[in-house]
């Protein structure tokens, strides 16, 4: 693929008037599997919305050589960004291949659009393969589980070619053994292309990050691999000042399921 | 839609060919055929809300406007043609001394006419489309919006007499493109143009439908803002839709004319168009067959019923608005899914590849 | 001067008919996010509702103050119906409450068709409103200003109440935040009824409005429901202040371009004036985008 980073310089987004994010910088590489983690209201999501021109932002998010803001949201996925919603969105009322298939059509000429489907796309089969759904090709998104929507979101991703994959907490409510497949999932994709996740689970946090930037109130925190980041002083100061020892506590030690509700007890 | 399903479409509109283009001409009066053609005009625009709404998710009030584009064209062309060298009757009522309105004049080619009823409603709602789809007007908005047009064309027309015959519209047409009218073979003529086009766009959704622009389409129409981070833009998506709906409008407005003989604004305006909803509503709109069998049935009650028994005609269209929303959302075309679905134990899940809005109740 | 004048007076009396028209439409729309298009026809009611109590109280001087509250009334108790027994099945489908009430005003239509003369039934002026207003040397008639003193009234009343009474504030919160809403022991139920019954008793309000100056008949309240809407589109969702602007700058264009042209190509070119507004003004029009897409 290709080894363009995305490298975000002082990233600002206000809604009127408030500073949901303040400057805020940092950068995704090819072959890591980046998280970008902090408590609510610290603009991670935000974040992810500016980059994908959802919300207005100033500064700077850069694809290679290419400025994402300020374009509109369609361009800015045409440039290779892709992104899935803390609710999983999919087409309920398609069928996974066709969900897949809609993701894969962008290139498509118009004429092509108007003729039916024959046969399945290289890109999908091996999208289904990845993602462990190839058996649910005929299924109707409406009625796959919850984490399986988050795969096909993923693979629906993976057939648009998306250069970066932006997800916003891929994991929530999966069971401890759909996160450890969407993990290994993430690390095999983050091989060739930038994954930059959003994610409250400490636990997956610290068992699938590369590199982690933690997010307060707006602005960075602290950045680096996992045990630096929770080495640091200034993250340990802002859990114990916003929801107690428990919770840096949960960050390096805690069993996952216990890390989990800690963490929703502080949203 | 799956292949097995889609091609038991085709032989319906196979089936439904014949019954139209040889079992109605042998078994109906020239009387109920000329009715009949008036349906089928009404069912073409159907077909194309069924699109647009029932697909694309647009709900389209004001197809009115569409509709007197083609059927304003024909009808100005054919009083061109009865009127031959001389200005309009109508015309000359008014104002005796003035001249042939600029924008008739080029109305007398039959082939400008031709083009403009296919042209016509392309340019008006590729603009409007594009106006409103660009900007994210959509559902109640886009809804009020179209019928406050067809409302305005209404009264522009109602009030230009002299221009478009005002309230009392353009009629007595002797001749189309040649033919004789009153001679009930070419009558029978205009009837299988109507019959056929109306399989044609039958046809043409089907295709659609099945093709990969029909998945796109739904997929548009339930999460729009989803389709739009998957690098498409949704606007063109619903503007293609737009457009090949008015285009049909247009079509059935056109046909409209010679079979039955008169356009008034009063078939245009809002209350024609809500007709027209009616019709797609109460068949499914959603469905292939849905639209025009329910805006042929909604004609049958309006022509027949609603000149007999006018009271009782606009309580019983009241009533189906408020039956169909309430208790059959997607018309009686999902009538025998969901008596099978019932029929059924409760917690089997219908085949899921149905008519996608079939599931809509499902999930509400 | 006569001729700029006349249509701002015109346009402002025939703004603050629409202000009336739209103002229910904006509670029922803006709060509860229903397409109420029976509305137009509770309009209708309204001034039947006046024409009826002028069988009763003869003197028109006094039948109007009297109609004023009826009209309310019975037009609020038609939308109390209307929403237990319709509207209750369909929050969050719009589009499904828009085909639904277009079924109601048909049906509403034609009774009020079967019930009064087709013609429709005249509305006697109270003598209190025969005479006219020099304004600039412009007669301006008094009812016209009646009209916009009605207007006023109304939405003065309206704001005070949602921001000063213990059921205003509850409907705000439950707009706010429904669950939330419950939650704090609001029955929600119970706010959405009485934001139904005052949104369309509003419109019976405006429908005696619409009497005094165009008489009634079964079709009247069709000609209001789209300009309304318009211009609750046009205001922006719940926004009284842009319901207001709205309506008077539409009221004042209509006017104006009527007199320049007729008064069908002013209808005409006000709808596109609002089409290029929305182009350059699409704020409220579509609905806050959120995280989830939901």
């Amino acid at each position: 693929m290709t080894d363009a980073s995305l490298v975000v310089t002082d990233l600002r987004v206000e809604f009127s008037g408030f500073v949901a994010v303040g400057g805020v910088s940092f950068d995704a590489h090819p072959g890591e599997v980046r998280f970008l983690i902090g408590p609510n209201g610290a603009g991670k999501t935000t974040c992810i919305d500016a980059i994908t021109g959802l919300s207005k932002g100033t500064g700077s998010a850069r694809l290679g050589e290419k400025e994402l803001l300020g374009k509109q949201v369609h361009k800015i996925v045409r440039l290779g960004v892709g992104r899935t919603f803390q609710t999983a969105s999919v087409f309920d009322e398609l069928t996974v291949l066709q969900n897949l298939d809609i993701a894969a059509g962008r290139h498509r000429s118009p004429i092509s659009l108007l003729r039916a489907r024959r046969g399945v796309d290289p890109s999908i089969e091996q999208a289904l393969e990845e993602t462990g759904l190839s058996g649910e090709l005929a299924t109707q998104a409406g009625i796959l589980s919850h984490g399986q929507k988050q795969w096909l979101e993923i693979a629906m991703l993976l057939v648009q070619d998306a250069k970066v994959l932006l997800l916003d907490e891929p994991v929530a409510g999966m069971s401890h053994d759909e996160r450890t497949a969407t993990g290994e999932l993430l690390q095999r994709i983050a091989a060739k292309r930038i994954v930059l996740v959003v994610e409250h689970d400490m636990d997956f946090m610290r068992r699938f990050a590369t590199r982690v930037t933690v997010l307060h109130q707006g602005k960075v925190l602290s950045q680096g691999s996992v045990a630096e980041v929770q080495a640091d002083p200034k993250v340990q100061e802002v859990y114990l000042g916003t929801a107690g020892a428990a919770t840096t506590a949960a960050m390096s030690v805690v069993p996952e399921p216990v890390a989990a509700t800690k963490n929703r007890t502080e949203d | 839609m799956t292949k097995s399903k889609s091609w038991l479409s085709l032989s319906g509109i196979g089936v439904f060919a014949v019954l139209l283009l040889a079992v109605a001409p042998l078994m109906l009066t020239d009387h109920w055929l000329n009715n009949l053609g008036k349906y089928c005009c009404w069912a073409i625009a159907a077909v194309g809300i069924g699109l647009a709404w029932g697909r694309g998710g647009m709900l389209v009030m004001g197809q009115g406007v569409f509709f007197a584009l083609g059927a304003y064209s024909m009808a100005m062309h054919l009083t061109l043609e009865t009127a031959g060298d001389r200005i309009p009757g109508f015309m000359v009522l008014y104002d005796p001394l003035a001249p042939l309105p600029m924008f008739w004049e080029p109305f007398r080619s039959a082939t400008f006419t031709l083009l403009a009823i296919v042209l016509l409603p392309v340019i008006v709602a590729g603009i409007l489309g594009y106006a409103l789809f660009k900007r994210r007007v959509k559902g109640a908005y886009f809804a009020i919006l179209t019928q406050a047009l067809a409302v305005a064309l209404a009264v522009l027309i109602s009030s230009t007499i002299r221009e478009t015959g005002g309230d009392t519209g353009l009629s007595d047409f002797k001749y189309f493109f040649g033919f004789v009218l009153n001679d009930p073979a070419n009558k029978a003529m205009v009837y299988f143009i109507a019959a056929a086009l109306l399989i044609v766009c039958l046809l043409a959704v089907w295709q659609l439908y099945r093709s990969r622009f029909g998945e796109l389409l739904v997929a548009t129409r339930d999460a729009e803002e989803r389709v739009r981070f998957l690098g498409y833009d949704p606007a063109n998506v619903k503007l293609v839709a737009f457009i090949v709906s008015a285009l049909m409008a247009s079509i059935g407005g056109a046909l409209f004319v010679p079979i039955v003989g008169i356009i008034t604004p009063a078939e245009i305006g809002a209350a024609a168009s809500i007709l027209m909803i009616a019709g797609v509503a109460f068949g499914g709109r959603a469905s292939l067959f849905g639209p025009a069998l329910g805006a042929m049935a909604v004609g049958w009650g309006q022509s027949s019923l609603g000149s007999t028994w006018p009271e009782g005609w606009t309580y019983i269209l009241g009533l189906l608005f408020i039956v169909v929303v309430l208790f059959l959302p997607n018309g009686l075309s999902s009538l025998p899914a969901r008596l099978a679905a019932a029929r059924r134990k409760p917690d089997v899940q219908p085949t899921p590849v149905i008519v996608a809005a079939e599931l809509e109740e499902v999930r509400s | 001067m006569d001729a700029l004048i006349a249509p701002l007076l015109n346009g402002s009396a025939q703004g603050a008919l629409l202000l009336l028209a739209a103002l229910g439409l904006s509670l029922t729309f803006g709060q509860m996010g229903v397409i109420n298009m029976a509305h137009g026809e509770f309009l209708m009611i309204g001034a039947f509702a006046a024409y009826l109590v002028q069988q009763v109280i003869k003197a028109s001087d006094l039948s109007i103050p009297v109609a004023l509250p009826v009209a309310f009334v019975v037009a609020g108790l038609f939308g109390l119906l209307l929403e237990v027994t319709i509207i209750r099945w369909m929050y969050r489908r719009p589009l499904d409450t828009l085909l639904v009430t277009v079924g109601v005003g048909l049906i509403l239509q034609q009774a009020a068709l079967q019930i009064f003369p087709s013609q429709g039934v005249p509305v006697e002026k109270p003598s209190w409103l025969d005479g006219q207003l020099n304004i600039l040397g412009y007669a301006w008639p008094l009812r016209q200003l009646f009209t916009i003193v009605l207007a006023v009234a109304c939405v003065a009343a309206l704001s005070a109440w949602l921001k000063y009474t213990s059921f205003g504030r509850r409907i705000r919160a439950t707009v706010h935040n429904r669950d939330l809403a419950e939650t704090t022991g609001i029955s929600t139920r119970a706010i959405d009824r009485l934001t139904f019954f005052v949104g369309s008793g509003l419109a019976g309000v405006a429908g005696v409005a619409a009497s005094l100056i165009g008489g009634t008949n079964s079709q009247m309240g069709a000609q209001y429901i789209i300009p309304a809407f318009l211009v609750v589109a046009a205001g922006g969702i719940g926004q009284l202040k842009g319901t207001i602007i709205a309506a008077w700058a539409v009221g004042v264009a209509l006017s104006y371009f009527a007199y320049w042209t007729t008064g069908s190509l002013a209808q005409v070119l006000a709808f596109i004036l609002v089409i290029v507004f929305l182009q350059l003004r699409p704020q409220g029009l579509f609905t806050v985008r959120t995280r989830s897409l939901a």
